[in-house]
């Protein structure tokens, strides 16, 4: 991809502690236009916080972020959030139609703008025939497609996600990674996808970001030259995919076996 | 289709079996506090049916209404303003607590005092009543809305407006309507103690008129119009709420 044309989201030495527990230290990395990346790292090493920190909704206490070179303070236009927990991201007493148009409202579009966009975004998540049913009418899969149609309909430049595919089963998850990299590719927007799952990492990712340590730090990043046009099976049979894989497993295991405090005993 | 006419049936039951025992028991009865049942209903019929209900129901029920009506007008309004106001919710917070255990009726002879007896103090003692239950309710609903929907109001940048109408309130709804049951329940029943101290019209003056002349199968017939007010206002409410809340009920099953 166009990976080398200046960043469009940057994060620099980012810092963020609940009160004692610091939990990110020194975060640094960047996103260009169009760019995959995939951040990595074990339950509880600071992923959502720091998307919350990258998103403007949990700012850092150290550092900062900066999209298009604009320092972030608030959630900025240019980015959208699609969360993990999608059964509740989604409105229940609206359709999905409603739900998808709801932040569009505030761009002072005409009606039938807002219902075109609508439209528009459910065909790119291939819900195109579920607009008026409601979430809870809809499989787990489909509300998070349903998520990330709210998102797109905005038309944003990000898309930030936190470990999106979590709760499906593993042929769904397998459609939605497909669709992302299919959108990305169509939009042209840029995604950064945190994960607890290195397979899934390296097989969207155009870089995958290696968070760990206790505070987290960036332990290392990974470019995957893996180009465009992958395929569940034929990507993940190639001998250089296997090697990053592998890779970046033995950083986390090496990582965490320095790192890691002893388990306190029960 | 078994299960539908259960489903209708059994609720009707009891009370007809009780209606029935009423019936029987009271069919020679002399006393004149319990007279029998046949009577009463006689009277009912001629008194309610519909003789009297422009006099006595059309008042009483613009009691309840009126009062009902502002009460959810100003609950909701001001339950949002509260709910979205940590600061101002917990300045205030002591203030309604004390109202809402303040008995509205204690504050009637000062609305006599200083409205006289009418149609307005009635409505003003009503909303004093009804008020709390629903403002309370409205409060804490707006204060549950799930953090997942902030954030997710946030990030998109959710218009103020659209946040309050289009996320909060219906968030909040199912709580909301808790709150209108409950004020609709007091909202009878100070209807009653209000036109039984400040009325010259309404139910409650009429049951207590005839009971002070002794005739009281009409009083009986007074109390059986009042329950079954008081029940189909509370079915109209359910009905409504039903229809409002059907997404809170689909989406739990
Ligand atoms: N609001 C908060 N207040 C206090 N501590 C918090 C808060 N949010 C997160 N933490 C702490 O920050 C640390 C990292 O949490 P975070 O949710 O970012 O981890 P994560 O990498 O997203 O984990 P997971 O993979 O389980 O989602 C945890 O130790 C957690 O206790
Ligand atoms: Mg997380």
């Amino acid at each position: 991809m166009q990976s080398i044309s200046t960043p469009i989201l940057e994060a620099d030495g980012i810092g963020k502690s609940f009160g004692d527990n610091q939990v990110l230290s020194d975060v640094t990395f960047s996103v260009a236009k169009g760019q995959f990346v995939c951040i990595v790292g074990p339950s509880g090493t600071g992923k959502t916080t720091l998307l919350r920190a990258l998103s403007g909704l949990g700012p850092a206490n150290s550092g900062e972020v900066r999209v298009n070179g604009r320092v972030v303070v608030q959630p900025p236009a240019e980015l959208a959030v699609v969360f993990q927990d999608y059964s509740r991201s989604l409105m229940p007493w609206m359709k999905v139609g409603k739900n998808v148009e709801l932040p569009l409202r505030r761009l002072g579009l005409s009606r039938e703008e807002r219902r075109k966009r609508v439209e528009q975004a459910l065909r790119d998540v291939d819900l195109g025939h579920a607009e008026e049913l409601y979430p809870w009418q809809m499989s787990g899969g489909m509300q998070q497609r349903a998520a990330i149609a709210r998102s797109l309909a905005y038309r944003p430049e990000i898309l930030i996600m936190d470990e999106p595919f979590a709760s499906v089963d593993a042929q769904t998850r397998a459609d939605l990674e497909d669709l992302m990299l299919d959108i990305r590719d169509r939009l042209g927007v840029s995604i950064v996808l945190v994960t607890h799952d290195i397979e899934e990492a390296v097989y969207l990712g155009d870089k995958v970001i290696v968070l760990s340590g206790r505070p987290a730090s960036v332990a290392a990043s990974v470019e995957i030259p893996l180009g465009t046009g992958r395929d569940q099976i034929e990507t993940k049979s190639r001998p250089a995919y296997l090697e990053l894989r592998a890779e970046i497993h033995r950083m986390i295991m090496r990582k965490s076996d320095t790192v890691a405090p002893q388990r306190a005993p029960r | 289709m078994t299960q539908r006419i259960t489903r209708f049936l059994l609720p009707a039951i009891v009370p007809a079996l009780l209606v029935a025992l009423w019936w029987m028991a009271s069919a020679g009865s002399t006393s004149i506090f319990f007279p029998p049942l046949a009577k009463i209903w006689q009277r009912f019929h001629e008194l309610w049916i519909f003789d009297l209900v422009g006099e006595h129901v059309v008042s009483s029920l613009n009691s309840v209404l009126i009062g009902l009506g502002i009460s959810i007008v100003l609950g909701v309004g001001l339950g949002i303003v509260l709910g979205l106001n940590d600061a101002i919710a917990t300045a205030v917070g002591p203030l309604l607590q004390f109202m809402r255990y303040l008995p509205a009726v204690a504050m009637l002879p000062l609305a006599i005092q200083l409205m006289g007896i009418g149609p307005d103090m009635r409505v003003l003692i009503v909303v004093l009543g009804a008020l709390w239950p629903v403002l309370l309710n409205t409060v804490d609903g707006v204060r549950g809305v799930h953090p997942a929907l902030v954030d997710v109001a946030k990030s998109n940048r959710l218009r103020p407006i659209d946040w309050v109408v289009r996320v909060v309130v219906p968030s909040a709804s199912p709580q909301i309507f808790a709150g209108i049951r409950a004020s609709l329940a007091v909202s009878v029943i100070l209807m009653f103690a209000s036109e039984l101290m400040g009325a010259s019209q309404g139910i409650g003056y009429f049951i207590l008129e005839t009971q002070r002349q002794f005739s009281l199968p009409e009083m009986w017939s007074g109390m059986i119009l009042l329950g079954v007010i008081g029940y189909l206002l509370n079915v109209i409410l359910l009905l409504v709420e039903r229809f409002a809340l059907d997404w809170h009920r689909e989406s739990r099953s």
